[in-house]
């Protein structure tokens, strides 16, 4: 990885950068546009970036999640709690997933349920307010 | 295949129970799945995710035990599937005693975050076998080649 290349940069430090996180708005919406693997070690990552812009009034996210190219239980797990977070913030969550290993994994879990999914940041700011399965 | 060389093989693999090694064990399996000559891209995809939540589950029960050992993984890639074994001396579970997550459409399913890494083991593979105990646990994951029905009869184990 670039710490290997880094001097000063002890060879047995793995250095993991699993997700980048990128904020903007879009209307009401904050949009989170996150790249990378949402699992163990990216995960909670998301979280933080879920909690700091709920605690900063930002509760209407979208999560685009276009840019993630692995998703496991641990990721499931922390939509959830965004989707928690944010409701309990009277805001609400909206993702947009285009990838279709990454909907099959919400699929078989029967989150598509759950989740408001979009194929685009636009269509899913505008999806009406209580729009699962719309 | 016309190649008069066998394609199967073994890996074995051995990384410390930290999480950031999860990636590393993805990579590696799913690399050594697509060799397979039959193997489809779906079924290489949810074989990683299924060893994603196997080695997860490894490493965090092995580092809350305490122990210093470091989780197995092995790979063995045959004609007509790949089998994952992943082992760990941590605490161990009961696989056959897990909790049930409320309907999704109920707001009481927003009250868990996490349950669901051996329901999806069990959905993405042919085969999920776990084996616990207080000192440790093994998983077995088999997935099958697209030539041959996960419900073909005449499959060997």
């Amino acid at each position: 990885m670039a710490c290997a290349a880094r001097p000063g940069c002890p060879a047995a430090t793995v250095t993991v950068v699993q997700i980048i996180v990128h904020t903007h708005e879009h209307g009401s919406w904050t949009v989170l546009t996150v790249a990378g693997e949402l699992d163990v070690v990216g995960g909670p990552d998301l979280r933080q970036h879920v909690m700091s812009a709920t605690q900063n009034g930002q509760s209407k996210l979208v999560l685009d999640l276009t840019g993630v190219d692995f998703i496991d239980s641990f990721g499931l797990g922390v939509l959830v709690g965004a989707l928690k977070r944010t409701r309990l913030a009277n805001g609400d969550l909206r993702l947009v997933i285009t990838e279709p290993r990454i909907l099959r994994v919400l699929e078989l879990c029967d989150l598509d349920r759950v989740f408001v999914i979009a194929e685009s940041v636009a269509d899913a700011a505008a999806v009406p307010a209580g729009g699962v399965g719309t | 295949m016309t190649s008069a060389l066998p394609s199967s093989g073994s890996i074995h693999l051995e990384v410390p129970a930290r999480t950031e090694f999860v990636s590393l064990v993805r990579l590696v399996v799913a690399s050594a799945a697509e060799i397979g000559p039959d193997m489809a891209i779906e079924r290489v995809e949810d074989l990683r995710v299924a060893v994603s939540e196997a080695a997860t589950n490894a490493i965090e029960a092995q580092a809350a035990s305490g122990s210093t050992s470091r989780i197995g993984v092995r790979c063995s890639v045959s004609d007509d599937k790949v089998v994952v074994r992943i082992h760990d001396e941590g605490g161990g579970f009961d696989p056959d005693n897990l909790k049930e997550l409320p309907d999704p459409g109920s707001p009481e399913r927003l009250e868990y975050e996490s349950g669901l890494g051996v329901y999806l083991m069990r959905a993405l593979t042919d085969e999920t076998e776990i084996t616990s105990s207080p000192s440790g646990t093994d998983v077995r994951l088999v997935v099958y080649s697209s030539k041959r029905s996960p419900k073909d009869p005449h499959r060997d184990g």
